[in-house]
């Protein structure tokens, strides 16, 4: 049973207060929709959760059956889709996928690989270099990177960014699932959106 | 079926493979490093012209060519991820300490391909007699992992900044001077001296900078990675 629990967080850029006194707390299977204008601190606060970066003050907790993970011991746990996270143009998807899952400590199957392939919708185009993808299928490859460790906790900024009609369905099928099995924390503007968060979180208000 | 792979000693070896296929691809730092140290190489050996030099200045020209090709491209290596937005692919992925070792076999294996490039072409065009070959290469092999471990660490440092190359210069500059002496000197013995007793000074000195350099690397580097 994993729970997420953010304690009174809050993040300075210079003298540039984002945000600051952020709490809540997501059971097992629990989900949070973080809303705000631009610049309110929506990805600020998911690299926050997952570890990226360092919040000014606050903690994050994450437990597993109530106890206390370190960072490197939740690391695994985290999936996490967003603009800022961009994969090697320079290597093909299945190299991509491989190494980022051999680093973190597990030697992929190759039919593995090709089911998380096929599921994102990339078949035929695994062995394409990445730079040579589209917006929509880099944002394909970010999901098969978030989900193929099957993470407990998956942070999506902007799911649906850069995605077609068929895109769209994917990430609202992903969502779905993962808040059957585990925490699901969406940073979005969309309205659609916000009917798959339990709870909602207004930044900058 | 998945395998486990949860030693520390493997993860870092896929980041080194990673790099080496990028670099490969993209020749991101290797062309920059071999064309800087071939254009230092014929600007030395053009300006020397039929001079013969004394060893101290010979070794001290051979490290300031290391030195310089070596700082424009081993310094790329957090630098080329902090540009194309992979860093938090990694910080997401491995830990602080497998990335830094793997990013130090990345450079390691660079600059071994600088030198074999570089070290038969300096002696050739200097006209170079090396008296003692075990020497000047042990001086060589530790000077090298020196300098790798300090540029690690400095990458990932500079690659945080917006003022990259002069903090290279700044950060460099005192950190590589105990490295660079004792490599000078060293490599001044080599070519002076059939004893490689005589080397046992610089050696040490070069062991312990590598040492020092090292350990500090890896307490040093969780803060770079997670500022």
């Amino acid at each position: 049973m994993i729970s997420l629990e953010s304690k009174n967080l809050g993040k300075w850029f210079g003298p540039r207060k984002i945000f600051e006194e952020i709490d809540f707390s997501l059971p097992d299977k629990g989900s949070l929709v973080i809303t705000g204008k631009n610049g309110s601190g929506k990805t600020t606060l998911l690299k926050i959760l997952c570890g990226l970066i360092r919040p000014t003050q606050g903690q994050v907790l994450i437990r597993h059956d109530g106890k206390n993970l370190t960072t490197d011991e939740s690391r695994n746990l985290f999936g996490l889709v967003m603009p800022d996270l961009e994969l090697y143009a320079e290597l093909t998807a299945l190299e991509n996928l491989s190494f980022l899952s051999r680093i973190r400590g597990v030697i992929p199957a190759p039919e593995d690989l090709k089911k998380i392939i096929t599921r994102v919708g990339l078949e035929g185009r695994e062995n394409d270099f990445v730079f040579s993808y589209s917006s929509g299928m880099k944002q394909r490859l970010k999901y098969a990177f978030a989900l193929f460790h099957e993470p407990d906790i998956l942070l999506l900024d902007e799911p649906t960014a850069n995605l077609d009609d068929e895109g769209i369905e994917l990430a609202e099928e992903i969502i779905s699932l993962q808040k059957e099995k585990g925490v699901l924390i969406i940073a979005t503007n969309r309205k659609e959106d916000f009917e798959y968060g339990d709870k909602i979180l207004q930044l900058g208000s | 079926m998945e395998i486990k792979s949860s030693n520390w000693v493997v993860k870092p070896v896929w980041i080194l493979f990673k790099d080496l296929k990028s670099e490969m691809r993209n020749r991101y730092a290797l062309n920059t490093i071999v064309m800087f140290a071939l254009t230092t190489l014929t600007v030395v050996s053009f300006s020397i012209g039929g001079f013969s030099l004394n060893s101290r200045i010979t070794s001290s020209l051979f490290w300031l060519v290391i030195f310089f090709s070596s700082m424009s491209g081993l310094a790329q290596v957090f630098v080329k991820e902090e540009e194309s937005k992979t860093v938090n692919l990694l910080k997401l992925t491995a830990s602080p300490g497998t990335v830094l070792v793997g990013k130090l076999l990345f450079n390691l294996v660079l600059l071994l391909v600088l030198e074999v490039v570089i070290v038969p072409l300096f002696i050739i065009w200097m006209n170079l007699s090396i008296l003692n070959l075990p020497l000047f290469f042990a001086v060589l092999l530790l000077g090298s992992l020196g300098l790798v471990c300090s540029t690690t660490i400095i990458a990932a440092i500079i690659s945080k900044s917006h003022i990259k190359g002069a903090l290279l210069a700044v950060l460099s500059f005192p950190i590589l001077l105990p490295l660079l002496i004792a490599g000078i000197d060293g490599t001044r013995l080599s070519l002076e001296s059939h004893d490689f007793s005589a080397g046992f000074g610089d050696l040490g000195l070069l062991g312990s900078y590598v040492v020092v350099m090292f350990t500090a690397s890896i307490l040093l580097f969780d803060f770079v990675w997670n500022e």
